[in-house]
């Protein structure tokens, strides 16, 4: 046989004879082992250092890690994290919609909820929402020119834990929006062009055409998003939401073991980072059907490459183009 | 006589201070294939997208199958149309561009399906017996499940006018269909459309395909600088030019 058994190749024609594959001594890289001794090294002396820490208790680590309480404020710590990227999602799309809008009102109010949520730090829209019973004692929720009125105490409508989701859901929005929008803008104007030319109306066009493909832009970023949303809801502790962060301070405040429990808490946001990042693969997946040729590689199958097939030249890596750099949002 | 399916007369259209329409005046006639031809930036394209309202005129009249394009007239004043008018209008017009424009999201029946499903909300069953059976006449019975990204050009313009068909128009519009392919792939889409014309389909081309122009079209008009220079039987135009502006410019294509 003179080509490769897998090889696949039009039959109509037949090949010219293939000659031996080429048998080349490979080139030495003396430095690279060198650095990467240097690398390893240096990175163990840190680890050793860290570990051996004469005063760090692991034993205390261990307590804590499934403790009951540790447990609770993860489940909140989930619960705002999901909360918060959904209102950040839904009104994001909506945000990024009336940026685009036709209507000048539409698109400067848009503008505008960008500017002044993306423009104050997170912490303070959640210490804002969380004291904002001082400025409104009471609330009326009323239907104009009728006597439908429902009045409340603030304090008993805007609970820490809605506080904390109103600082981080409408924050994430004004990021989502920009996120979104960079999405619908990415497509060719040629599929709105035919999708009209066919007779689709604008809300159908954006829903089935436009944004099914802005999608392929839009989730890295929002991956990216989800997983700063797990650390940044760290902040509700401010409003005294009882979340990992909190949990841990208020248990170390009591045993004085301050390192170990914020170790603790950074082993759950470790692991509930991973899980996000290797759902994100699957997702990034799915909408990138029909944009390819081929689909990247799953974490799974990267894996079983790496063991395997170490020596084969390394899977063509996504076609899924780097998500484009927004400056990510500090505290 | 019959109302013209197509009718201009007098169309301008600017963009800023740039006329790129400078009082266009044809008829289409019902089942006539009209081919424009003329060089790049001459407004072939841009009329194009006027006659199913992609683009809006600044003057003039414009009317399909006897109904003006994105507007009403009720005595002397003319109103605009509103968008869900519009888009019932462009939904009885096919349009096939140049760089095809499937949705790489769907497969190719899914592209074919889309807009009588959504737009017309045709039942499942029927539109997946017409999708398919479009495919396959302009064969690519074979490929119904394939993505875009899987098609070569020829085969996307293909499925592009499928699809257009699937709404079943009263008019066909092309935007040079064959200028983003490949040369030898130019003649499986021309063959469609060859069919087409002869099943009786109103078409209006944008070409630079002089062959067709001659073999199929019924009329064939000349545009440059925003006005239509010289038009008649597309054999007698190409064989015996009136115009210098013709000549020079048919004898750099033939």
């Amino acid at each position: 046989m003179s080509t490769r058994p897998d090889a696949i190749s039009d039959p109509t024609f037949p090949a010219a004879r293939r000659p031996d594959a080429i048998k080349a001594i490979p080139v030495r890289h003396p430095w690279r082992w060198v650095l990467a001794v240097v690398v390893l090294a240096a990175g163990a002396a840190v680890v050793y250092t860290f570990a051996s820490a004469p005063l760090l208790h692991w034993s205390v680590v261990g307590q804590f890690l499934f403790f009951p309480e540790i447990l609770n404020g993860l489940l909140v710590t989930l619960e705002l994290t999901v909360i918060a990227m959904l209102i950040g999602v839904i009104l994001g799309v909506i945000l990024a919609v009336m940026r685009l809008s036709v209507n000048p009102v539409v698109s400067s109010v848009s503008w505008f909820y960008i500017w002044f949520f993306r423009g104050t730090p997170v912490l303070v829209q959640i210490f804002f929402w969380f004291n904002i019973a001082t400025i409104l004692p009471y609330l009326h929720i009323g239907i104009p020119f009728t006597h439908l009125v429902w009045v409340g105490t603030t304090n008993n409508l805007i609970t820490p834990f809605l506080a904390a989701i109103l600082g981080l859901g409408l924050n994430e929005a004004a990021y989502m929006s920009e996120i979104v929008r960079a999405g619908i803008i990415s497509v060719d104007t040629g599929q709105s062009e035919a999708a009209q030319a066919l007779g689709m109306t604008r809300v159908l066009v954006m829903r089935r055409i436009v944004l099914p493909q802005a999608m392929r832009v839009i989730i890295p970023p929002t991956g990216n998003e989800t997983i700063s949303m797990l650390k940044t809801s760290s902040l509700a502790y401010i409003a005294t939401v009882s979340e990992l962060f909190f949990i841990q301070k208020e248990i170390s405040n009591f045993n004085y073991d301050i390192i170990e429990l914020a170790i603790v808490a950074s082993i759950w946001y470790l692991a509930m980072t991973s899980v996000l990042t290797f759902g994100q693969y699957y997702v990034e997946r799915y909408f990138a059907r029909g944009a390819s040729r081929q689909l990247p590689p799953t974490p799974l199958q990267r894996f079983r490459r790496l063991l395997f097939h170490f020596h084969e030249p390394p899977a063509p890596v996504g076609p899924i183009e780097p998500p484009p750099i927004y400056p990510h949002h500090v505290l | 006589m019959a109302t013209p399916m197509v009718l201009a007369e007098s169309v301008f259209k600017c963009y800023g201070r740039l006329e790129v329409l400078r009082g266009i005046n044809l008829s289409v006639a019902p089942r006539e294939v009209l081919c424009i031809v003329g060089p790049s930036g001459s407004g072939k394209s841009t009329f194009l997208r006027c006659i199913n309202h992609l683009e809006k005129i600044d003057a003039g009249r414009l009317s399909v199958d006897g109904e003006l394009v994105g507007y009403r007239q009720r005595g002397d004043k003319i109103y605009e149309l509103p968008d869900r008018e519009v888009c019932r209008k462009r939904a009885e017009i096919g349009m096939v561009f140049q760089r095809f424009n499937l949705f790489p999201h769907m497969t190719a029946l899914e592209n074919v399906m889309e807009a009588p499903l959504r737009v017309k909300g045709e039942p499942q069953k029927v539109v997946e017996e017409r999708g398919r059976s479009l495919l396959a006449r302009v064969g690519l019975g074979d490929k119904v499940d394939v993505y875009p990204n899987h098609l070569s050009g020829g085969q996307q313009q293909r499925v592009a006018i499928a699809r257009a068909l699937a709404m079943q128009p009263k008019l066909m519009l092309f935007d040079e269909p064959t200028s983003a392919l490949d040369p030898e792939l130019v003649g499986d889409v021309l063959d469609v459309m060859r069919g087409l014309a002869q099943d009786g389909m109103t078409m209006v081309v944008v070409t630079h395909e002089m062959g067709f122009a001659r073999e199929v079209g019924d009329s064939l008009a000349f545009m440059d600088g925003g006005v239509i220079v010289e038009s008649g039987n597309p054999r007698e135009v190409i064989a015996n030019p009136q115009h210098e502006r013709t000549r020079s410019f048919l004898s750099k294509v033939l």
